[in-house]
């Protein structure tokens, strides 16, 4: 059983992938800004992009496109690179979707900040603008 | 060996993007790297991932999000209190850590929960890896499997045809993922116009 230094040093490639993953999430958890938030989304997803094409990774591969002067080359596996690029462009559409959202959003509070669009909310239900609201409260009537 | 050097500016930029305050700026960044992330799948011998990468990841996503921010400004205010810090706030009430609780601005808050959040979930990531092979182990399940990449790489030429193995997965063994794609980019642009068509007399917050 390899001590924990040791599997951090022989798989450091996963330990940044990890680093940027978390970075991502933080971006997606912390900022109250909306497009602040996609942009988060976007480094989480490159970072499992990486993960995948590490997993077909093998050792002196080349490009996996058939190299005839060379019949006995090693070619990485393609598999992952085929499921990365449908990710990419899958990426691509949600970005597309939560941008539209976030627009849309501008339009009907005038703001994309996270704790305004709550307060707004709020203030709509009638709810007093209180630093805390308790979970316990009751529902005002005629709420949304 | 993949960069090391380049997945050090990697995380580099990737810290940029998120710290910056201006959003113009942060997609700048992001599309610096997503180009830094080409270069990266070229290192590994991704070329198909490069180039989709670089058109699609640092071109239209780019463009995307600059005719985003037209409608949207560029300015990231300061960060107020979202669902994580209430969240965090009220549990602080609830458990009667009074003094603390008031002591912690709400901005401060959402932080120190992201914060632990992100700690956990990388935490568990890290113990994740000690069932991962290592990189470019030749024998691993997903590299000797005959059945699949093994397959493809062996087979693909008569089976298919195209000297690009990736273009046969892509278009023929895989082609029902490839058909989902399009759906989904259907569905996508299909939302994005119901979104943003402007029907007559909306109301504000309708």
């Amino acid at each position: 059983m390899p001590s924990l230094f040791e599997h951090l040093w022989s798989h450091w490639p996963y330990v940044i992938y990890i680093l940027l993953m978390v970075i991502g999430l933080f971006a997606v958890l912390a900022k109250g800004n909306l497009v602040k938030k996609i942009i988060g989304l976007n480094l989480l997803q490159t970072a499992v992009f990486l993960f995948y094409i590490s997993i077909g990774k093998v050792d002196g591969g080349t490009v996996p496109v058939y190299w005839d002067e060379r019949p006995d080359a090693v070619y990485e596996n393609p598999l992952p690179h085929v499921l990365m690029l449908t990710a990419i462009v899958v990426g691509v559409s949600i970005t597309a979707v939560a941008l539209a959202f976030v627009v849309r959003i501008k339009e009907a509070y005038k703001t994309v900040d996270e704790g305004e669009i709550l307060a707004l909310d709020e203030a709509d239900r009638g709810a007093p603008e209180a630093e805390l609201p308790r979970a316990d409260a009751p529902e005002p009537e005629g709420g949304v | 060996m993949i960069g090391f050097l380049t997945l050090a500016l990697l995380v580099g930029l990737a810290i940029a993007a998120v710290r910056v305050r201006n959003l113009m700026t942060a997609t700048a960044i992001l599309g610096v790297y997503s180009l830094m992330m080409a270069l990266l799948w070229c290192q590994m011998n991704a070329l198909d991932v490069a180039f989709t990468e670089a058109a699609v990841g640092a071109g239209i996503s780019t463009v995307l999000m600059l005719a985003a921010l037209k409608r949207i400004g560029i300015e990231e205010h300061g960060s107020t209190h979202g669902p994580l810090a209430r969240l965090l706030l009220r549990t602080m009430q609830e458990h009667e850590i009074q003094r603390r609780a008031r002591g912690i601005r709400p901005e401060r808050a959402a932080t120190f929960a992201a914060l632990l959040v992100c700690l956990l979930f990388g935490a568990v990531l890290l113990y994740g890896t000690r069932d991962m092979p290592k990189l470019g182990d030749p024998k691993s399940p997903a590299n000797a499997h005959p059945e699949v990449a093994q397959h493809y790489i062996e087979e693909s030429d008569t089976e298919v045809g195209p000297t690009n193995i990736v273009t046969s997965v892509l278009g023929d063994y895989r082609g029902y993922d490839t058909m989902g794609e399009t759906v989904v980019i259907f569905t996508a642009a299909l939302c994005v116009l119901l979104l943003l068509r402007h029907p007559q007399g909306r109301r504000r917050r309708s």
